[in-house]
């Protein structure tokens, strides 16, 4: 039990002191993506050959450590000595024995397992060299990959909750408040808004009982922010509440995760067991007069619960469907009372200006977007994972030098930001910054975070309708616009596609997707059509493709195929006619076969069938 | 005072709750789906959306008004907005219009008319799917092909009824209003009281219609037709042909169903009055002895069906006389043929209800008599408009005409029934009488505001005073059952009505938007029972007649047996599964109700199955899964030849076959 902030300094330095003597630790990152790997195999082996803890290897102590995510999986298994400043990458439990004997006893680099450019033939020993994190700047993310998640003596080795010591301490609520204004710290879960003032809003609303909620029901395809940050630094998040709480004036606090993020469960919940135990959560909070208490709240993996007045209606027990505002929850939101509800991120990132103060924060990013942002960077890039830049980096940067270009040297064509909510922006907008307000300036929202690239591969139309059929999915069915609006938008889509098609379903599908904008009840369907509207707008000509001319230039949609036996290259073997399972194919032996395109059903199994390369594909 | 700028002009508001109001107070009708000036906002339909330019479009029934806040009503973008809307809600809806009972009162259809919806581009989704209508109830009719998903009736049910019988279920496109599980109504607590149908803005909600079996009757020489007429029917009625709420149409009734060929037309209130005879006997004999008060009246069969279902603890405090419509069946079948002067008339019983509830209390068994009910049919308000218009009468002009008798005479105190407080004030009239000797002039319950659900009132009688509540909606009876049944608050009586307001709101009335024009219908009864010569049920001389001639007095044996009735706690599944049969020489019932499960009662069950068959006994013995015994905090319960065993846990399985089971077979072997 830490019982006041004199106590938790003391603590901390006894752990540190502890820690002294350990020169190396190996890190092993027990993130969800590594995990489905084989990380916990490799931490295995680790175990088995040098014991749980400070085994002794050349007369000194090595730590040997799970942590969260960090942020390269693409690369992963990943294993980072600390001390010997070496990251392996893709270890497999067999190269474990080898690390040991080489790295860890004799000092010597395995050479094999370091990150290795294979375009550029650049080979990095350690993370600062390596591009992919050589250009971020890590700050909420920084005990991810870093610490071991499990062990709040960890996260105080870091500085944890030293800043919600300060506050209990030294400052007032409005001087909490204010502090976070002045960092210019906006809403992490896509709305932007700043959150200052929102706590203001709470803090000034009347009431003896008041809660604060984390939003951890990150939804988005593709988007893996606020589950890493729970698995990686849980602990960060509950500081973070703490001082929320402290300075709204709530003493209960819910953390809605996703159930379908176990290891973000369990580890939060882990972490409030803990800081219970020491007293950093629970009553009279390091011998303040301030109780605060956590509890988790479990979703059952429904999109719109991302969505706070939903969230607040699950977790009272009710169906997850949005209400109108106002009344804003900062007025009446759980069970009546005033809440405070902000993103996870949103949470992470209060210690550290609380710590190293607002001018710290907002000397990062842009003029109206401070601080920094973390992206999930996926699709057709080379270096996918999890990203930290300073507010305002352009997209090129993201993409190219972080996320090292496109995969397999194809050519960029757009990039989705912001998930099923979010735009389709094109090359046009690679020097585009990233912030709030750039990117709504374009039909794009920073949403939580989501950044999927695309390559020339990727029907335009075609990504429309599966953000389209995901939003139609999960829309709740409450109000009229975006229940029936997405509906008819996806068969709209679904039309194009199936190359049926016509001129006015342009026109009725831009009409739709205004009014479903213009006139749905929350934020999932007001963005719903951000996808169509987007691709509409910059992606004309291949929607055009689809509905005038009969093609998908992409190659993607399976009804534009068209399959053609190149005569000079057929030796008429009769194979493809014998695979076909429409019999489209005919012709004589040793002459040139034919396919007959109406009875063809576009299978492509002549195509591999034929040895001699002889059947294309056009467009 | 502040101001609003609605479509440039200004408009002052003071109090009310929500744009809608202050566009409405403007002279600016905006179309509503899912508002209801009498329920919690929702914002789902989206046809209220106004333009409030820099906040965007926002709907008007959900947005609190603003000084100096500006809206466009009919800017371009809402006008889109709310066209694309209809578009989309009618591409989703069974348009079979012409055959649809709703017609020319669906809002779907008024607005897609006035806003001009000429086309619907996207295909009719129930064309490829038809859900299937949930017919299984003798009052209501939910068609799912026609919801637009307002959810209307799942916060009346829920805010006014407490009973929630309706949600929403599954996600997107495949959104639907259901009862839980997807059941049909009969199969779940249903009262019937069809608020629902009152606040549906299309058919998807509708009460059933039983004209065609009056009608066939009425043309069928060899049965006489007697006709019944509710009290609220003749407040309301006249608004289905323009006449104004609360003007009583009653001599115009009489006189439309004698045209159709009703053979008798007689006045619910006269069994209204019997029914106060009844009840005030009841109710004076509790309150000497002391005994089940408060007293509960019955009189709404939508409350009795909640009672039995949901506090059958109350069951011996519900008044145990039948409703006035019953009692009327009742004594129109058993004594008709005698009192009216017929010659062993087959009588078909019709009655003209206010309420959709009717249609199942007519249908109950214990209203038969040798398989013929005492109601043949019941129709409603909104039905007998209906009829009026297919015969072709031209209701405004038709004369007003008296009742027949001897069942058409009434008093003023019968007519109150209509709306909620009457029967309570109409038994205390009588009360009085018994008592005192003297005749009680009071209007108990003053006035009653619009939406007012709950209401009190204490009467002195020589010194005792009496203590009286009347609520109306069922989630107002459950606060106040809360109250009385824990001592919290005493009452002698008191009197529930399911629907707001009482029958005057019932779902047999004309639509009604507003609860105002629920209180202007009992203004309409009040009125006529101020102008009845006798306003005392003891004074209709009818009723007097009628016990003179058959029933003896109030209570009487023959009155119990032709005027009152039972009720049975349906709180509980009552029926069982036959795990493994038996002989007859014993059987034990396991529950499996969802606490005692939980408490591992079905590993009791396997444990005593697998003893049994040890034993060889299993030919024996009957084994069955049932429900609740009423003793979950004793879980888990079983019974062996009815006795209760109660924490019957897996572990003690074994001790309790030795000790329980055993014995009745091998005594021998126990002795050992």
């Amino acid at each position: 039990m830490i019982a006041t902030p004199e106590a938790l300094e003391e603590k901390r330095e006894a752990i540190l002191a502890d820690r002294a003597t350990v020169t190396r630790r190996v890190l092993i990152c027990a993130g969800t993506g590594c995990v489905a790997n084989g990380s916990l195999e490799v931490l295995d082996r680790f175990v088995e050959l040098i014991g749980n803890e400070r085994a002794i290897l050349q007369q000194e102590p090595a730590g040997l450590e799970h942590t969260g995510c960090h942020g390269f999986c693409e690369r992963g298994p990943l294993v980072k000595i600390e001390g010997m400043d070496i990251l392996y990458t893709r270890v497999r439990p067999e190269d474990v024995a080898e690390i040991v004997d080489l790295t860890l006893k004799n000092g010597v680099v395995v050479d094999r397992l370091l990150y290795n450019d294979l375009d550029t033939g650049l080979k990095c020993r350690g993370e600062k060299e390596i591009p992919f994190y050589k250009l971020q700047t890590r700050t909420s993310l920084d005990n991810c990959g870093n610490i071991n998640p499990d062990k709040l003596d960890d996260y105080l080795a870091k500085d944890g909750y030293a800043a919600l010591a300060k506050v209990l301490d030294t400052m007032s609520p409005e001087e909490v408040c204010r502090e976070v204004t002045e960092s210019g710290l906006r809403g992490r879960g896509g709305g932007g808004f700043p959150s200052g003032r929102k706590w203001d809003f709470v803090r000034n609303a009347p009431g003896d009982k008041k809660y604060v909620i984390v939003n951890g029901d990150e939804g988005d395809p593709g988007a893996f922010m606020d589950r890493s940050l729970m698995e990686g630094d849980p602990h960060a998040v509950l500081e973070g509440m703490a001082i929320a709480a402290f300075a709204v004036g709530a003493d209960e606090g819910i953390i809605y995760v996703r159930a379908e993020y176990p290891l973000a469960v369990a580890r939060i919940r882990n972490a409030i067991k803990q800081a219970t135990e020491e007293g950093l959560l629970g009553e009279d909070i390091l011998g303040s007069d301030f109780s605060f208490t956590v509890r988790v709240k479990e979703g059952a993996g429904a999109f719109v619960c991302g969505e706070e007045t939903a969230l607040i209606a699950s977790v009272e027990g009710h169906r997850g469907m949005p209400i109108s505002k106002p009344p804003f929850p900062a007025i009446s939101g759980l069970f009546g009372k005033p809440t405070l509800i902000n993103n996870v991120e949103t949470f992470g990132n209060v210690p550290l200006i609380l710590r190293n103060g607002a001018a710290w924060f907002n000397g990062m990013g842009t003029e109206k977007s401070k601080g920094t942002k973390t992206f999930a960077l996926t699709g057709e890039v080379v270096n996918t994972g999890l990203i930290e830049v300073p507010m305002g980096t352009t997209l090129r940067t993201v993409i190219y030098d972080i996320g090292g270009g496109i995969r397999g040297g194809k050519k960029f064509k757009a990039v989705q930001i912001g998930g099923p909510s979010g735009g389709c922006l094109t090359e046009e907008h690679l020097d585009l910054p990233l912030d709030y307000e750039s990117l709504l300036a374009v039909g794009a929202m920073v949403g939580s975070g989501g950044l999927v690239v695309l390559n020339e591969d990727t029907c335009i139309v075609d990504m429309a309708r599966f953000f389209m059929n995901f939003t139609q999915h999960e829309s709740c069915g409450k109000c009229t616009l975006c229940r029936e609006g997405t509906r008819r938008m996806l068969q709209v889509l679904e039309k194009i596609v199936a190359g049926l098609g016509v001129d006015e379903d342009l026109e009725t599908l831009a009409e739709l997707a205004v009014a479903v904008k213009d006139g749905s009840l929350c934020g999932l369907g007001k963005t719903a059509p951000n996808p169509v509207l987007s691709t509409l707008k910059y992606f004309h000509a291949e929607y055009d493709a689809h509905v005038h001319e009969g093609r998908c230039p992409a190659k993607v949609c399976q009804a534009f195929k068209r399959y053609v036996i190149e005569p000079t290259e057929c030796k008429g073997c009769s194979k493809c006619s014998r695979v076909c399972p429409a019999g489209a194919i005919t012709g004589k032996i040793k002459e040139p076969f034919l396919i007959d395109p109406e009875a063809c059903v576009r299978c492509g199994a002549c195509v591999s069938s034929c040895p001699f390369n002889a059947i294309k594909e056009v467009a | 005072m502040s101001q609003m700028i609605v479509d440039g002009r200004p408009v002052e508001f003071t109090d009310e709750r929500n744009i809608l109001e202050v566009v409405r107070k403007a002279g600016i009708e905006l179309p509503t789906l899912c508002y209801q000036a009498h329920l919690s906002s929702f914002g789902a339909c989206r046809m209220c959306v106004v333009d409030a330019g820099k906040r965007g479009v926002v709907t008007s029934c959900t947005t609190p008004p603003e000084d100096g806040m500006s809206v466009e009503t009919s800017s371009p973008r809402v006008r889109n907005v709310r066209k694309v809307a209809l578009e989309l809600l009618l591409a989703a809806h069974d348009r079979n219009c012409l055959t649809c009972d709703k017609s020319n009162s669906c809002k779907l259809q008024d607005y897609s008319e006035r806003y001009g919806v000429d086309k619907v581009r996207f295909f009719n989704t129930t064309d490829e799917v038809k859900q299937p209508l949930d017919t299984g109830n003798p009052c209501l009719v939910r068609d799912p092909n026609k919801c637009v998903l307002c959810g209307n009736c799942v916060r009346v049910c829920l805010e006014h009824q407490g009973m929630n019988i309706l949600d929403f279920s599954h996600r997107g496109s495949k959104v639907e209003v259901s009862p839980a599980f997807g059941k049909k109504l009969h199969e779940v607590d249903c009262i019937y009281c069809g608020q629902c149908a009152t606040v549906c803005p299309t058919g998807a909600i509708m009460v059933k219609q039983e004209i065609d079996k009056v009608t066939k009757a009425l043309n069928d020489p060899a049965k006489t037709v007697v006709f019944q007429v509710a009290p609220a029917v003749r407040v309301g009625l006249g608004e289905l042909f323009g006449l104004v709420a609360g003007v009583n149409v009653e001599g115009k009734i009489v006189a439309a169903l004698r045209r159709m060929g009703a053979d008798r037309v007689f006045d619910t209130n006269f069994a209204a009055d019997l029914t106060i005879m009844e009840e005030a006997t009841e109710f004076l004999k509790r309150f000497n002895s002391g005994e089940n008060l408060p007293i509960f009246t019955s009189c709404c069969p939508a409350w009795v069906k909640a009672a039995e279902q949901s506090y059958p603890e109350i069951i011996p405090h519900l008044s145990s006389c039948r409703s006035p419509q019953q009692m009327f069946g009742s004594v129109a079948k058993k004594y008709l043929t005698a009192d009216g002067g017929l010659e062993a008339a087959d009588v078909f019983c019709v009655s003209i209800m206010p309420c959709s509830a009717k249609k199942f209390e007519a249908g109950r068994p214990e209203f038969s008599v040798d398989g013929v009910r005492d109601v043949d049919a019941v129709i409603t308000t909104q039905e007998l408009a209906r009829m009026i218009r297919a015969y072709g009468l031209s209701f405004a002009n038709l004369p007003d005409e008296a009742f027949d008798q001897p069942y058409g005479e009434s008093t003023g105190a019968a007519v109150i029934f209509g709306a909620s407080g009457g029967v309570a004030e109409a038994a205390l009239r009588t009360a009085y009488k018994i008592l005192t000797g003297n005749e009680l002039e009071l209007d108990m319950w003053k006035t009653a505001a619009p939406g007012e659900t709950h209401r009190e009132a204490e009467v002195d009688i020589n010194g005792t005073i009496i203590r009286i509540a009347t609520v109306n909606t069922i989630k107002a009876a459950d606060q106040l059952i809360q109250q009385a049944m824990c001592g919290d608050k005493e009452y002698h009586m008191i009197e529930v009505m399911a629907c707001p307001g009482g029958c005057v709101g019932g779902a047999g009335q004309p639509p009604h938007d507003t609860l105002v024009r629920r209180a202007e219908r009992a203004q309409g009864l009040a009125n006529i029972d101020k102008s009845c010569r006798h306003r005392q049920s003891h004074n209709n001389e009818a009723v007097q007649e009628l016990y003179t001639r058959h029933l003896e007095q109030p209570n009487s044996h023959a009155a119990h047996d032709a005027l009152h009735t039972e009720y049975t706690s349906r709180r509980r599944i009552t029926e069982s599964i036959t795990i493994s049969e038996g002989n007859g020489q014993m059987d034990i019932a396991v529950c499996v109700g969802t606490c005692c499960f939980q408490q591992g009662s079905y590993d009791t069950m396997q444990k005593l199955n697998k003893l049994l068959r040890a034993h060889h006994l299993e030919d024996q013995v009957e084994v069955k899964a049932t429900f609740c015994f009423e003793n979950c905090q004793k879980g888990p319960n079983i019974a062996i030849n009815g006795k209760l065993i109660g924490e019957a846990t897996p572990g003690k399985a074994e001790e309790i076959f030795n000790r329980e089971i055993l014995p009745e077979f091998a005594p021998e072997e126990c002795a050992k």
